[in-house]
């Protein structure tokens, strides 16, 4: 039998929009705060939702991003029509960017977005293709609560 | 140490009002770069930076940060004071430069975030 989900909402993330870039990670912060998820669940969340966030608006050109709410388990997917990622393991390594100046002036931009994501989820996939856009699929369990690196990984490029 | 002897030591100015400054705050992440902020668990920890945008408020939202300093007098918008104190989130402004700032909370007590 499906689990029924405590909470389903998709937001819009809007292109380019630096100032009000976040806004949508906070409001999922104060969602999970209001339902009474552990506060180390919920700052694992808001981080990984965050840098996903601050990924579409830089570099997707906007999109959505689905939060699932689960008694177990936060789900959140976020999809885009961006540019797609040429080389996701070059994307993977901390440090690497191809952040413009523009994204760095906001503080982001270091290398450190999609391993930050995967740090704090459970499992963690993404799905790019170049000029379709990029998908990624976060899972975050709420038992535990310390930051780990994700259980599983996986990348499958669109085929 | 509360936020209260940090503004005296650091001879900073208090930007956002009807804050609490009696928060008790014993490490400090110092870092312009958010992303490396967010990569390290610094909750309860104070922001010391020169990021003056509202991301700076966010990060320190959305990773359980209590409080930001601006470094070299820096001061950011009305917008970003007004978004800090809609989130309770203190914001001060000191002359000295990151480093004497580290210098000085680190001599009377303050720990990093590891």
């Amino acid at each position: 039998m499906a689990v029924e989900a405590l909470f389903h909402k998709t937001f819009t993330i809007k292109g380019g929009d630096f100032g009000g870039a976040g806004e949508a990670s906070v409001e999922i912060k104060n969602i999970l705060k209001e339902i009474g998820f552990d506060p180390g669940v919920i700052r694992r969340v808001a981080i990984a939702s965050y840098e996903a966030e601050m990924n579409v608006v830089m570099y997707g050109g906007g999109g959505e991003m689905d939060l699932k709410v689960e008694p177990d388990e936060i789900t959140l997917v976020l999809e885009d029509q961006g540019p797609g990622i040429p080389d996701v393991d070059l994307a993977m390594q901390e440090g690497y960017s191809t952040a413009t100046d523009e994204m760095r002036e906001m503080g982001f931009g270091a290398g450190m977005g999609l391993p930050n994501i995967r740090k704090n989820s459970d499992d963690f996939n993404i799905i790019t293709e170049i000029n379709r856009g990029t998908r990624l699929e976060i899972v975050i369990k709420s038992h535990g609560s310390e930051s780990r690196h994700s259980r599983r990984f996986s990348f499958d490029p669109y085929r | 140490m509360d936020l209260r002897e940090i503004q005296k030591i650091l001879h900073a100015e208090i930007l956002s009002e009807n804050v609490d400054l009696s928060m008790d705050v014993p490490r400090v992440i110092a870092s312009d770069l958010m992303s490396d902020v967010l990569a390290f668990s610094a909750s309860g920890a104070i922001l010391v930076t020169g990021l003056t945008n509202s991301q700076a408020v966010r990060t320190v939202e959305v990773a359980d940060l209590c409080a930001i300093i601006f470094v070299r007098g820096k001061r950011p918008s009305e917008e970003t004071v007004r978004l800090a104190e809609k989130r309770n989130i203190p914001l001060l402004t000191t002359k000295f430069p990151t480093f004497k700032v580290c210098g000085e909370l680190y001599s009377h007590g303050i720990i990093e975030v590891k």
